[in-house]
């Protein structure tokens, strides 16, 4: 493993594997137990450095962290010397300077925890950096469709929505792709970004086509906050074309999941009946996060620091 | 590190310690000690092995336990990696099986088993996690070697065999189920 989990990327197949193994080792060691906690990170302290809103993730990692014991600091950009102009660097170096081990960081900005990198001594962790990645939601996802089909190498998983804004659907493309899965992605032709022609991805336009052989369907979220520009003519058209309802969901094979990263417009891109049958892992997810999670930061920091 | 000085002469093959056979009757003898110390509590034993090698361990004892008294016996596995003290000195490493049995431990009679009993570390560890899994009524130690050089207040209950080594000498016990053979091997110079 390297030093930081930066993007999908970061990991190969043998790293990844280990994650996913790790994560199901901690599961398999917690379950029906009444003390969910691990001594292994006793006396480091993890900081979440949020500049963008969140729920799930940083009290996802917030959980992963102190159920391995490690002192955990919330920082919301919101209420912090950030809005009296203080830079990511410097707001970086101070926190580091009070002794932390590891920076989980959200950003809006694309590249943000790289340059990051570069500047502390400690792990970081990408918890979603603008449009661009967040790993450890592709890893979460990659063990849940694991844990539900029992494989990864060769399951067909069709990825909907929002391509282009989505660092959810990046993540997923490498990592899923590392593990043998094939990728395609469902997407307006507005919503896809430029460079989608070099991905080890198939594209398609149309849902319908594609839902029959499909043995996972990965909903992106349609995020309002980064539609800037008319990229569909209404919410209602998309959702008609790009939306999974209970129709299609009919269409699907026996044994296929539904997957959500959330949060979710329910009635937009998945249909509320859908998000709550039982094909569904959209709950299953969220427990699944604090494993993976659990998981990285023992691979992380667990050893030599 | 304690590493061997002198040179290894010509790399001498091993010397084992016990053999197969030897092995074999190493283990009934423990299945005997365990039921006689257990009286009454047999029903509640309960054989937890420490990774790699502690399990499969448990495992062939409480089988033999199953053939010498009849009665059943659980057995589960405890992984001790993430409750370590040496994680920082070592670095991380991949976990393994944790399974208790559908009865769980509180209340009943854990018995640990392990291969080597040497520092005392792992099964320090390995208390550490038994805590956080329940609350057995009384927990022992079941080892195959005991090689001392102990570095914490720590005993075995039931002892193989008791082997005088020194600190830079290497044990390595191999099964079958882990290694294709059961024999126990001692090695100058550090793992």
């Amino acid at each position: 493993m390297k030093r930081h989990l930066l993007e999908s990327a970061d990991l190969d197949r043998a790293d990844a594997t280990l994650v996913l193994d790790t994560a199901a080792q901690i599961d398999q060691a917690l379950a029906g137990r009444e003390v969910k906690k691990l001594p292994t990170l006793r006396g480091r302290t993890v900081v979440n450095l949020f500049y963008e809103d969140s729920t799930r993730t940083r009290i996802s990692f917030e959980l992963a962290a102190k159920r391995l014991s490690a002192d955990v600091i919330n920082f919301s950009a919101k209420g912090s010397s950030v809005s009296k102009g203080e830079s990511l660097k410097d707001t970086a170096l101070t926190l580091e300077a009070m002794g932390s081990d590891a920076i989980v960081v959200r950003h809006s900005a694309s590249g943000a925890p790289h340059r990051l990198a570069h500047w502390v001594q400690g792990s970081v962790v990408n918890a979603g950096d603008g449009t661009h990645e967040h790993p450890t939601q592709a890893l979460l996802d990659a063990y849940t469709i694991r844990r539900r089909l029992g494989r990864l190498d060769g399951v067909r998983v069709v990825v909907v929505g929002d391509v282009l804004h989505s660092r959810v659907a990046r993540s997923n493309v490498w990592l899923l792709t590392t593990l043998g899965a094939e990728v395609t992605l469902v997407a307006p032709p507005t919503l896809l970004p430029v460079g989608v022609g070099s991905w080890p991805v198939t594209v398609s336009y149309d849902l319908d086509a594609v839902l029959p052989k499909a043995d996972v369907v990965m909903m992106l979220r349609v995020q309002l906050e980064r539609m800037t520009a008319s990229f569909f003519p209404s919410a209602r058209e998309y959702s008609r074309r790009y939306g999974l309802d209970a129709v299609r969901m009919a269409a699907l094979g026996d044994d296929a999941i539904v997957m959500h990263p959330g949060p979710m417009n329910r009635g937009m891109e998945i249909a509320a009946d859908v998000a709550d049958s039982v094909r569904s892992t959209i709950v299953e997810q969220v427990g699944n996060g604090v494993s993976v999670r659990m998981a990285v930061l023992y691979l992380l920091l667990g050893g030599n620091a | 590190m304690a590493s061997s000085t002198e040179p290894a002469p010509g790399q001498a093959a091993p010397a084992a310690l016990l053999a197969p056979a030897d092995v074999a009757r190493v283990v009934d003898r423990m299945a005997h000690q365990l039921i006689e110390k257990a009286g009454d509590a047999l029903a509640d034993l309960v054989l937890v092995g420490i990774p790699t090698r502690g399990a499969p361990l448990a495992r062939r004892l409480a089988a033999r336990v199953e053939a010498f008294s009849g009665a059943r016996v659980d057995t589960g596995t405890v992984d001790i990696t993430l409750y370590r003290d040496d994680l920082r000195l070592r670095g991380v490493r991949a976990l393994e099986d944790t399974v208790l049995p559908p009865a769980g431990i509180d209340g009943r009679l854990v018995v640990l088993v392990d291969d080597v009993l040497f520092s005392g570390r792992s099964v320090r560890a390995a208390l550490d996690a038994l805590r956080d899994l329940g609350r057995p009524r009384a927990v022992q130690l079941a080892v195959l070697v005991d090689r001392g050089h102990r570095e914490l207040p720590i005993r075995a209950d039931y002892v193989g065999k008791n082997v005088p080594t020194s600190r830079a000498q290497t044990v390595r016990v191999h099964l079958t189920e882990t290694d294709g053979t059961d024999e126990v091997l001692v090695t100058e110079g550090a793992a």
